[in-house]
């Protein structure tokens, strides 16, 4: 596995963080030095393991479909100063 | 005083509420000038909840007699939403936050009298071991024994404040060790419960499969009245513990003679400092005297590789939450001019710290077509022999011990030298009881000083 600047700007760029130059030479051999440690998992066998999403087992837990009290309009745009309109503004989409 | 007998003298009006805590900001206000333990003091909910108090003990109102917190300051880790209060995680994109409604564990300390008196200072979402990670524009706490050391983390400001303030109990928040840790370089006790039992309803997440909220204060009976506030069901967290409710207050006085202990070999010797080494083994020597047995038992897959699992499990986890941040709805926002990639991509550049940023793109990484089975699913599965190693170990141990961090809390001069990496290696001892989800305590042995 080969960790380089190419590889660093794409998964920057898809979790949407945009690195300075900076940012970019810092990053690269502390990532390299982290995943390198990090491979070390495959010297366990985990043949026919099954994963562990949760520490506990767990059940779906579900609850009726009805109506309940929720955050009113107001209150939920009271928080952003992008609004119009009784809407949430975001930027434009095309 | 304890916090016992401090309730006791609310109750017969011998400490006039309202004074006290008006006593207890302006305290809190003189240690964070040197010691940034609070990241907000909420001056004007501590002294209204005071008041309200005040004037219902004397209505002589029933129910306040029952009120098993009445009175006692409570600070709150800032990951942990109240209502109108500025909740930040320790992060710029969150700066001005204040939530439209207050976590389970904050409506439970409410409901029994607690005073809510700020938020504690952390790495920025609970990124770090030495809360040194703080976000932009957030200032480190300091060790209340030497301020030119790390007080731990990530609920550093929790666990400081703690030591330095009485008649007060912390709410801390652990992924990796994030109670336990900043517990021990601060001599206090922190309990870092099972996963589930302490609903996450109004925590702002980290790692979904590993966030824990749990008490830290200076006595282990404070720890113990807050965890038996906090613990329950709640029906909001889907990943709650539906099962009946503890007294944890009644186990404090049970004998530990003939309790079986392991002591985990892997967690002594090469890379734990002799000092380190030397008190838990008078510890675990003290719980001898008291006829506990102890015996050493190997778990070398949670010591070797739990740094490995955690942090793939960990940051796959917070890279998906952290998607959240986008400049949209609440928290940090920019002039909105760009497409939306543009634009998201504009905030969360500019708002989130080096470590979140390096969590979130090692995450990404971990989580990405072609690398997932390698890293993300490969962390799952180890994580399933780690709970059968776990298991395997309690069928012949009640607990085990291991110290809470192999070093003594270090200055910050050499924190700055450390990689990420190494870094991330003081949560050795700490990371596996999290990926398990297990609890774990941190009991302060000895003082030591240098």
């Amino acid at each position: 596995m080969e960790v380089d600047r190419k590889l660093l700007e794409h998964v920057a760029e898809v979790a949407r963080l945009k690195l300075t130059e900076r940012e970019i030479n810092k990053f690269l051999p502390q990532l390299k030095e982290a995943l390198e440690f990090f491979s070390q998992l495959k010297e366990i066998n985990t043949d026919n393991v099954k994963p562990s999403f949760q520490p506990v087992e767990l059940k779906n837990a579900m609850r009726e479909d009805r109506e309940e009290e929720c955050l009113s309009q107001d209150d939920a745009l009271s928080l952003t100063e992008h609004k119009k309109d009784g809407y949430f503004k975001g930027p434009r989409a095309v | 005083m304890s916090i016992h007998d401090f309730i006791k003298k609310i109750k017969n009006h011998e400490i006039d509420i309202v004074e006290h805590t008006y006593k207890l900001i302006e305290e809190c206000k003189e240690i964070n000038k040197e010691y940034n333990y609070l990241n907000t003091i909420s001056e004007d909910l501590a002294l209204n909840s005071a008041r309200e108090i005040k004037i219902q003990l004397k209505q002589k109102n029933k129910n306040i007699k029952n009120k098993k917190l009445l009175g006692v300051a409570v600070s709150v880790k800032d990951a942990i939403c109240v209502k109108d209060v500025e909740t930040t995680a320790g992060s710029k994109i969150l700066k001005n936050y204040k939530p439209l409604f207050d976590a389970f564990v904050i409506q439970k300390v409410r409901e029994e009298g607690g005073i809510i008196i700020g938020k504690t200072s952390q790495d920025e979402f609970g990124f770090g071991g030495f809360s040194v990670n703080v976000g932009i524009g957030f200032k480190v706490p300091k060790n209340p024994f030497d301020i030119d050391r790390s007080c731990g983390g990530s609920s550093g400001g929790a666990a400081g404040l703690s030591q330095k303030l009485s008649n007060h109990i912390a709410l801390g928040e652990s992924t990796g060790g994030s109670i336990v840790e900043p517990a021990s370089f601060c001599g206090v006790y922190g309990l870092c419960p099972t996963y589930g039992r302490v609903s996450r309803y109004g925590l702002i997440d980290f790692a979904n499969s590993l966030d824990k909220i749990g008490p830290i204060g200076k006595n282990i009976e404070d720890v113990a009245l807050l965890m038996s506030v906090i613990s329950g069901y709640d029906k909001n967290d889907s990943t709650s513990l539906n099962t009946k409710n503890e007294n944890y207050e009644s186990h404090l006085k049970k004998p530990v003679k003939g309790m079986k202990i392991g002591i985990i070999k892997e967690a002594f010797g090469q890379g734990v400092e002799r000092e380190v080494e030397k008190n838990v083994y008078n510890g675990i020597e003290e719980l001898e005297e008291e006829g506990a047995k102890a015996e050493e038992i190997s778990l070398e897959l949670p010591i070797r590789y739990g740094i490995g699992t955690y942090y793939m499990i960990a940051t796959s986890e917070a890279s998906t939450n952290l998607a959240k941040y986008c400049g949209m709805r609440y928290g940090a926002t920019e002039k909105l001019e760009g497409s939306f990639n543009e634009y998201f991509t504009k905030v969360r550049s500019s708002n989130f710290g080096d470590e979140a940023k390096r969590r979130i793109i090692l995450g990404t990484f971990a989580r990405m077509a072609g690398y997932r089975d390698a890293f993300y699913l490969k962390a799952m599965k180890v994580r399933t022999l780690m709970i059968q190693e776990y298991k395997k170990a309690f069928k012949k141990f009640d607990a085990l011990v291991s110290p809470t961090a192999s070093i003594l809390p270090p200055k910050f001069e050499d924190i700055e030298k450390l990689s990420p990496l190494q870094h991330y290696m003081i949560d050795v001892m700490t990371v596996s009881p999290n990926v398990a989800g297990l609890p774990h305590l941190n009991v302060p042995v000895e003082l030591e000083c240098s």
